[in-house]
């Protein structure tokens, strides 16, 4: 699996030469709900970037407070880039997830009622879920950015929810026949 | 706070096909509430109970403390007429008429003066960012226009409730978000009560609280399980 991590930095110096903090914050404002990147994480992979020619350093900015290091792609970063931006990503082949491991786990260990009872705490969530993502995007004062991000947990949680409902239908038909 | 619209053991049946078989629910001021369950589980006629369309077979319906259910047709008519709005998938616009006259009908119909009711026409579609086909005709406009235009209809007598049956159920995901924009704003700005019903959970979303119905009862997991026939959901 290509790792992603990598490709967001090399987009993110794709605009012009930026040192381990500004990408850090252009992470954050680009992705505002995703799990931040840790700075040991940002320069780890900086450092492996530059191991493998993707990208250079161009100076030191020493205007106050620690040394920063300027980096920018090279062409063959910018081939790297290019290539996997034109690289379709597979449909996942193998669907695992918390939620479709414990629902098969309570039907295996525990039963029916276990899984419903499950299945609608996390319905409840979800919604709930649903509902608060709903706010940050009606939000007038809400950027395009917040607005994808947004949509994109939505639409995922819709599928969730579509999920645990015909779940929960093939459950009571399973029960019904069982109990017929 | 006390509930504005309120249902008890609402019972209504098709012929020998049961619709809903004991609803109940309570609705506070201002509240938007979405009614959602699959389809055919009974939400539009939920809907339509509750807006004094149709009279429950058994159950009541209470409007501010009154029992609605029992009013003759003429008497619940005047009660839509003033204090509900009311929206439909299509928007069911009058085709002959421009949008500012289809939004200007109900308030002639109560007596407003012609030219009073326009200027309150064309605030309404102003308000609803549509003032630009104020004198066109429904079948100039795209289905988002026609559906902000029946919204503004249904809000220019500035009703108390507003029902809303899949309002954004035939548009795309983007228009469709425009007008429920638009739909929950006015609400909030106006305090005007919602019943929104719709299948979608992304439109409920919009919603402060949600109702799963399911097999003409509420269901209480909200996930479809054993319909529960319901008279005690909280309310007794």
């Amino acid at each position: 699996m290509v790792s992603i991590t990598p490709h967001l930095i090399l987009g993110f110096l794709a605009t012009g030469p930026r040192h381990g903090y500004d990408v850090k914050h252009e992470h954050v404002a680009r992705f505002p709900r995703a799990r931040p990147l840790a700075f040991g994480q940002v320069y780890a992979t900086l450092n492996r970037l530059l191991r493998d020619g993707l990208i250079t350093t161009t100076g030191v900015d020493r205007a106050g407070g620690p040394d920063r290091t300027f980096y920018q792609l090279t062409e063959a970063g910018r081939q790297r880039l290019e290539s996997w931006l034109s690289t379709v990503e597979p449909p996942a082949p193998y669907v695992t997830s918390a939620l479709l491991a414990k629902v098969m786990v309570a039907l295996t260990v525990s039963g029916v009622e276990r899984a419903t009872a499950y299945l609608t705490a996390q319905r409840a969530a979800h919604t709930a879920r649903l509902r608060e993502l709903t706010a940050v995007k009606t939000d007038p004062r809400a950027s395009l950015t917040e607005r994808i991000t947004a949509d994109f947990a939505i639409h995922h949680l819709d599928a969730d929810l579509r999920w645990l409902t015909t779940t929960l239908d093939r459950i009571a038909d399973l029960h019904r026949e069982v109990h017929s | 706070m006390s509930p504005v619209l309120h249902a008890r053991g609402v019972v209504k049946a098709y012929g020998p096909t049961p619709a809903l078989r004991g609803v109940s629910l309570e609705v506070s001021p201002g509240e938007i509430l979405a009614v959602t369950g699959p389809s055919g589980c009974g939400k539009s006629t939920l809907l339509h109970c509750l807006a004094g369309i149709l009279r429950p077979d058994a159950g009541e319906v209470l409007w501010r403390g009154q029992r609605i259910d029992t009013w003759s047709e003429a008497r619940r008519s005047t009660l839509r007429r003033g204090e509900f709005g009311i929206v439909f998938q299509f928007g069911h616009l009058v085709a002959e008429l421009t949008a500012a006259e289809n939004v200007a009908l109900p308030l002639l119909l109560a007596g407003v003066r012609r030219r009073a009711a326009r200027t309150a026409a064309l605030t309404w579609l102003d308000r609803l960012g549509v003032a630009e086909v104020a004198d066109e005709r429904p079948g100039q406009m795209s289905g988002g226009q026609q559906q902000r235009v029946a919204l503004a209809r249904a809000l220019v007598t500035e009703p108390r409730a507003l029902f809303a049956d899949e309002p954004t159920g035939a548009l795309d995901s983007l228009t469709g978000e425009a007008v429920l924009g638009h739909l929950v704003r006015v609400a909030r700005e106006q305090q005007t009560t919602v019943i929104l019903v719709t299948h979608d959970a992304t439109v409920a979303a919009y919603a402060d609280r949600e109702v799963v119905l399911r097999d003409g009862a509420v269901d209480r997991t909200g996930l479809g399980l054993s319909p529960v026939t319901d008279s005690s959901a909280g309310d007794r």
